[in-house]
């Protein structure tokens, strides 16, 4: 396909890696991809196998299902017990564990709980039935958020008074400063993700080179895009020559997509909000502003959720947090697989544990990680 | 989550594209992006296109990389 097959040329991904190598030289460099999307395609393609050993890629936070609290499963969960209430998501998020359930285990025990393709579709549900409160879970950063704002707006526009969302949406720059501050957690450059790029633009990123001396490059998703971005970062680490490279220029503008932007700013606001592993983070989260609050489902019905601890041996907060994967977790492939998942990393088709699960149990960069 | 793929803009009626990848045919939602026009690629994510793919940006890029590796 257009577009796609042309960044699959493998020879040009060979020519891309001996590069990385030479430039790199034995020097020893930690790179750090924060998408989920990132992190799958660096599986599936082998990426790993391509670079020299002295190159590590760790997995960040860039899965919006995987970095979800289990109190905010909770809520959800909360929200599908009432009477009247379908609730629509996402269907990645219908096997994430909460504290003690996950919305799968609800639906069977037959709560209304719908995967649905878009908030647009869960508006539609609305409209064919207005005797029900339509809940749209909004789960996603900067890519997702504009097009749960266009469904707020439409159903304002459309006077369509049964249609809400539980509004956990979270911003990409504020967790990777998180990151950053966090002293266990060591990354010279980022692959910076190229669909919350495309809305956010070069600029968001700025602060990282200037105040951390951190690398970065926004990163398309085919081979090819992923080779040439850790080669840019490979660059302007060995040449002590941090910023902010675009990659993905095809399709990430300087200035992002001010459209959309707007969109954002128009229905949403920053708020604290609680990530898995990185604890809460300040104005990394978005609520609805007081202007929509008519389709706020957290306004027309309170849910006080209280935390609750709850003990496995999961170790998601660290791999979300680039300081272990998925091999120092003890129950890995054993009691933890995609069909019987412990923990949202492995139960995310973007999550680092199904991706390690899925492709290369036995990869040579596996192999020895695991020595 | 993000994903984004990028797909041909076949028709378009107001701000409601037809969009085709692989042969299959889907609706699009425009109103995130500015002057489409048919025959363009864009960037679909959860029924929007998020952003119009700049083609000469994508051939100049592998030109450019080929070249390169040409000479090494
Ligand atoms: S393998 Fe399973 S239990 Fe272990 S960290 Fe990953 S998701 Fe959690």
């Amino acid at each position: 396909m257009k577009y796609i097959d042309e960044y699959r040329d493998s020879k040009l991904c060979e020519k891309l890696a001996s590069q990385i190598a030479k430039i790199a030289k034995g020097k020893y460099i930690t790179l750090m991809e924060v998408c989920g999307t990132h992190t799958m395609s660096i599986a599936r393609y082998g990426i790993k196998n391509l670079l020299p050993p002295n190159i590590q890629l760790l997995s960040g936070p860039g899965c919006p299902v995987c970095v979800t609290a289990d109190a905010d499963i909770d809520k959800a969960i909360a929200y599908a017990e009432k009477e009247n209430i379908i609730l629509t998501t996402f269907g990645d998020m219908m096997k994430v564990p909460g504290t003690f359930s996950s919305l799968s285990t609800e639906k069977s025990k037959g709560r209304e709980i719908k995967v649905v393709y878009s908030a647009a579709d869960a508006l539609q549900l609305a409209i064919s039935n207005p005797e029900k409160i339509v809940v749209f879970l909004g789960v996603g950063f900067e890519t997702t958020i504009p097009t749960v704002a266009v469904s707020i707006l439409d159903a304002k526009m459309n006077g369509i008074k049964n249609y809400y969302v539980l509004s956990m949406h979270k911003l990409i720059p504020p967790a990777l400063r998180a990151l950053l501050d966090d002293k266990e957690v060591c990354v010279d450059g980022f692959i910076l993700p190229g669909h919350v790029s495309t809305i956010i633009g070069v600029e968001a990123y700025k602060v990282i080179p200037e105040e951390y001396g951190v690398a970065c490059a926004i990163t398309g998703f085919e081979p090819v895009d992923i080779l040439q971005g850790i080669l840019l970062l490979v660059k302007q680490i060995v040449y002590g020559k941090p910023r902010v490279e675009n990659q993905y220029r095809r399709v990430v503008k300087e200035h992002g997509n001010p459209k959309a932007q707007r969109l954002i700013e128009e229905v949403f606001e920053p708020t604290d909000c609680e990530w898995r592993g990185l604890g809460v983070i300040p104005r990394s989260g978005l609520k609805i502003k007081d202007k929509y609050s008519d389709f706020d489902i957290e306004k027309k019905i309170k849910i006080k959720i209280q935390k609750r601890k709850k003990n496995t041996r999961c170790i998601c907060g660290e791999i979300l947090r680039g300081v272990k994967t998925p091999l120092d977790c003890t129950l890995f492939g054993k009691r933890c697989t995609p069909e019987n998942p412990v923990g949202p990393c492995m139960v995310s088709s973007e999550g680092t544990c199904a991706a390690y699960y899925k492709y290369g149990f036995n990869s040579r960069a596996m192999q020895e990680e695991k020595l | 989550m993000c994903l984004g793929i990028p797909v041909k803009i076949v028709e378009k009626k107001g701000s409601v594209g037809i969009g085709e990848i692989g042969g299959v045919k889907r609706e699009v939602d425009l109103r995130l992006v500015n002057n489409v026009k048919v025959g363009d690629y864009v960037i679909l994510h959860a029924g929007f296109a998020i952003q119009v793919l700049d083609e000469k940006e994508a051939e100049e890029m592998l030109s450019l990389l080929r070249e390169v590796f040409e000479r090494l």
